[in-house]
């Protein structure tokens, strides 16, 4: 099952880097912090409603913000990664600083409904598809 | 001119297995930071998803093996839309030198980020002489 589950994923990721790197070269620009790589976004769709799954690792849930707007959801915060006075770094892989970024979906969201879970550095978002979204039959009488 | 550095995702780094694994998942080498302080080495390794129960850390051969292992039956069910990163296990290892006291090794998991101690035996631990 998680064979099937690692395919796509990655025919999807190849073709979001190829168009993404055709917008990631900054050179001279003032670009708005919304458009940041970081931290990185998957998202799911779950019945009518939508999962959006983030990886955070080591950011403190004080240190976490999210704001929902119509159909866009904003995740802002600061990651921190500390290390004590007198030590010597051998190795740092790690990144700290602050992210910025902004989802916008295709569908209307139920702002009311939106849960977020953060847990083991997994930010997870369930953003419920407005009822007024759906689509609906139509009887025909 | 960009008014501030921005974060870049690190890209992860898939594992280069001596031998080959027997379950049908994805293993990454997660980012880990190393330092040294006066009582010994520091290492914390970024482990996104895995929770407490499915850190395995152990010592073997002078070797210190870390594996976290991923709950995907969390993934049951969702079609993915969008994807900008991968779902694995994680694994890393690290040839400990001789001054690593073994049985004093400590770990604690927190936000996805596991920290572990490696204090020096007391022999290799740094000393001041005194000057008669």
């Amino acid at each position: 099952m998680i064979m099937g589950f690692a395919d796509p994923f990655d025919t999807l990721l190849d073709l979001q880097r190829s168009l993404e790197a055709t917008l990631a070269n900054d050179w001279l620009q003032d670009l708005t912090t919304s458009r940041g790589p970081f931290p990185p976004i998957n998202v799911f769709q779950q019945g009518d409603d939508i999962l959006a799954i983030i990886e955070l690792p080591g950011v403190s849930k004080s240190d976490l913000q999210i704001e929902a707007k119509e159909n866009s959801i904003r995740i802002f915060g600061k990651k921190a990664v500390d290390y004590p006075e007198e030590a010597s770094l051998h190795r740092r892989e790690r990144v700290s600083g602050e992210f910025d970024r902004t989802l916008s979906f295709p569908v209307q969201i139920e702002a009311d409904g939106i849960k977020a879970e953060f847990r083991d550095g997994i930010l997870a978002v369930f953003l419920p598809r407005a009822e007024s979204d759906k689509p609906r039959n139509i009887k025909i009488t | 001119m960009a008014s501030k550095k921005e974060l870049l995702v690190a890209q992860k780094r898939e594992l280069e297995k001596k031998e080959e694994t027997t379950i049908p998942a994805r293993i990454f080498v997660p980012n880990a930071d190393i330092y040294e302080t006066k009582d010994g080495l520091n290492v914390v390794l970024e482990m996104p998803g895995v929770d407490k129960n499915s850190v395995d850390v152990r010592v073997e051969d002078n070797v210190l093996k870390v594996d976290g292992k991923l709950d995907f039956s969390k993934y049951r069910g969702l079609q993915p839309l969008y994807t900008e990163y991968n779902v694995g296990h994680f694994s890393r290892s690290f040839r400990l030198s001789g001054k690593i006291d073994q049985n004093k090794i400590g770990a604690e998991l927190k936000d996805g980020v596991l920290s572990l101690v490696l204090p020096l035996t007391e022999k290799a631990k740094p000393r001041a002489i005194q000057v008669n």
